[in-house]
């Protein structure tokens, strides 16, 4: 083939189609091994095994049960709206992989460059309230209703907030393309002069995706499973993938805000070695085994704990410090000149 | 195709694939998985009795208002990208404009507080 096959439009949606299913295969592979390391993390917290019956240390433990969940009856309860019922499930998983075509694993990858990659995350982020809403308000289950009703209120509360935190890195680069956000940090990454807002934004992740310890939409000891009590198979297996694949894509947006993405910590010989996606995922493994480590660790927060910690904690000190950083960009004059 | 869509086409085909993957799976379990429904195990579920009404129901007024606060402040956050980014544009002009906004929220915000418009018991 040859390179103007590729200029063609046809031969771009091909080549676009293999880019696509280049990110996506590891990134499904990572979401089952995910799932495998939270079972290992946790249980080794807990002082037991965890999953090591099937294959060498139980590695192949995320197939079984993928398999099985395959096998099983797909439940459609009779009071449900049928076609919202099915379709919940799948606009949560495909958010979180459509949300995938702006992360810039290297310099150049991102398969989607646009210039308004931040904005574009952050927009799909958003529609993630829809997949929860409708699940809970199509199950026509009390525990289902009331779980979404809990979760979209929470996942809400903790959106502005992080909004808030994203202008403030914005203010220090000056572009919403995520590429330019990771260059900006070539001098310091920005988990070091904001540091405040990083950890904001990181509970805030969690509160987002559901973790632990603001899991209380689906608090198994209360509403058993909250908004997916009723799903059944795969329809519950692509809820399932779409939280991981979320937790996964949180940790990756962490990276690229707070922790210079595929940059390596120090710009000298042996750091410079590996290569910037290496870098990229270990820094995301890192987010995530802090996600498991969380949950691990603590217990679940209270509802009305959830809402104050959102509405009165994070709200004015992510506001206070959104005005704070302005302020002391415009005061030095260290604002960054977007580039032309 | 337009040049400025350019960028925007891999999204549609990530659209495409997440739908096709999110189809296959749920349509390989309906098909390779046997389905034997009945009245009892398509009921809602409930711990131990019978569904008794319909789950729709009346619910806290609180979950409206968080939600209207949230469209206030989200369309705050909407507001400040543009001016996050072009801040060095705008100037000092551009920078109190945008503080003088931003008190006006804050008062809004301490109203909501004083209100208790932001407590849940």
């Amino acid at each position: 083939m040859s390179n103007f096959f590729f200029e063609t439009t046809g031969g771009r949606v091909i080549l676009t189609f293999a880019e696509a299913l280049a990110l996506l295969v590891p990134l499904l592979i990572m979401v089952a091994y995910l799932t495998y390391a939270e079972r290992k993390v946790l249980a080794a917290i807990q002082l037991r095994r965890g999953p090591n019956v099937v294959g060498p240390f139980g590695l192949l433990q995320p197939f079984a049960d993928a398999i099985k969940m395959l096998m099983k009856e797909t439940v459609i309860p009779s009071g449900s709206n049928r076609l919202l019922f099915l379709l919940a499930p799948m606009l949560t998983f495909g958010l979180a992989m459509v949300a995938w075509a702006v992360i810039p694993v290297n310099e150049g990858w991102a398969i989607a460059d646009i210039n308004v990659g931040i904005l574009y995350l952050f927009a799909i982020s958003s529609l993630g309230v829809y997949g929860v809403i409708i699940a809970g308000w199509a199950s026509n289950s009390k525990y289902a209703f009331l779980g979404a009703l809990r979760s979209a209120a929470q996942m809400v509360s903790y959106e502005v907030s992080m909004g808030f935190v994203i202008v403030s890195v914005l203010l220090c680069v000056g572009s919403l393309n995520l590429t330019d956000i990771v260059l900006a940090q070539q001098t310091i990454w920005f988990c070091i002069p904001l540091f405040p807002m990083f950890i904001v934004f990181f509970i805030s992740t969690l509160a987002e995706t559901n973790r632990s310890p603001f899991d209380l939409p689906e608090g198994e000891s209360e509403i058993v499973a909250g908004f997916f009590v009723e799903y059944s198979s795969l329809s519950f297996g692509l809820f399932f993938l779409g939280e991981y694949a979320n937790m996964i894509l949180m940790s990756g947006l962490t990276t690229i805000l707070f922790l210079g993405g595929w940059l390596a910590p120090f710009g000298v010989v042996p750091f410079t070695w590996i290569p910037g996606p290496i870098w990229f995922i270990l820094k995301v493994c890192l987010c995530l085994f802090v996600f498991i480590w969380v949950r691990g660790t603590f217990p679940r927060y209270r509802y009305d704990q959830l809402m104050r910690l959102g509405w009165k904690v994070f709200l004015p000190l992510s506001l206070a410090w959104l005005v704070i950083t302005a302020g002391a960009l415009m005061l030095f004059g260290w604002l960054p000149h977007a580039p032309a | 195709m337009l040049p400025v869509l350019d960028n925007y086409l891999p999204i549609l085909v990530f659209i495409v694939i997440a739908g096709v993957i999110a189809v296959a799976m749920v349509g390989g379990s309906l098909l390779a998985a046997r389905q034997k429904p009945y009245a009892e195990k398509l009921s809602a579920y409930e711990c131990g009795f019978e569904a008794f009404d319909d789950a729709r129901r009346r619910f806290d007024v609180r979950y409206y208002l968080v939600a209207i606060l949230f469209i206030i402040f989200d369309l705050e956050v909407a507001f400040l990208f543009p001016w996050a980014v072009s801040l060095s544009d705008v100037g000092l002009f551009g920078f109190l404009s945008m503080i003088g906004f931003l008190a006006v929220l804050t008062v809004g915000f301490i109203y909501e507080w004083c209100k208790g418009a932001l407590d849940w018991e």
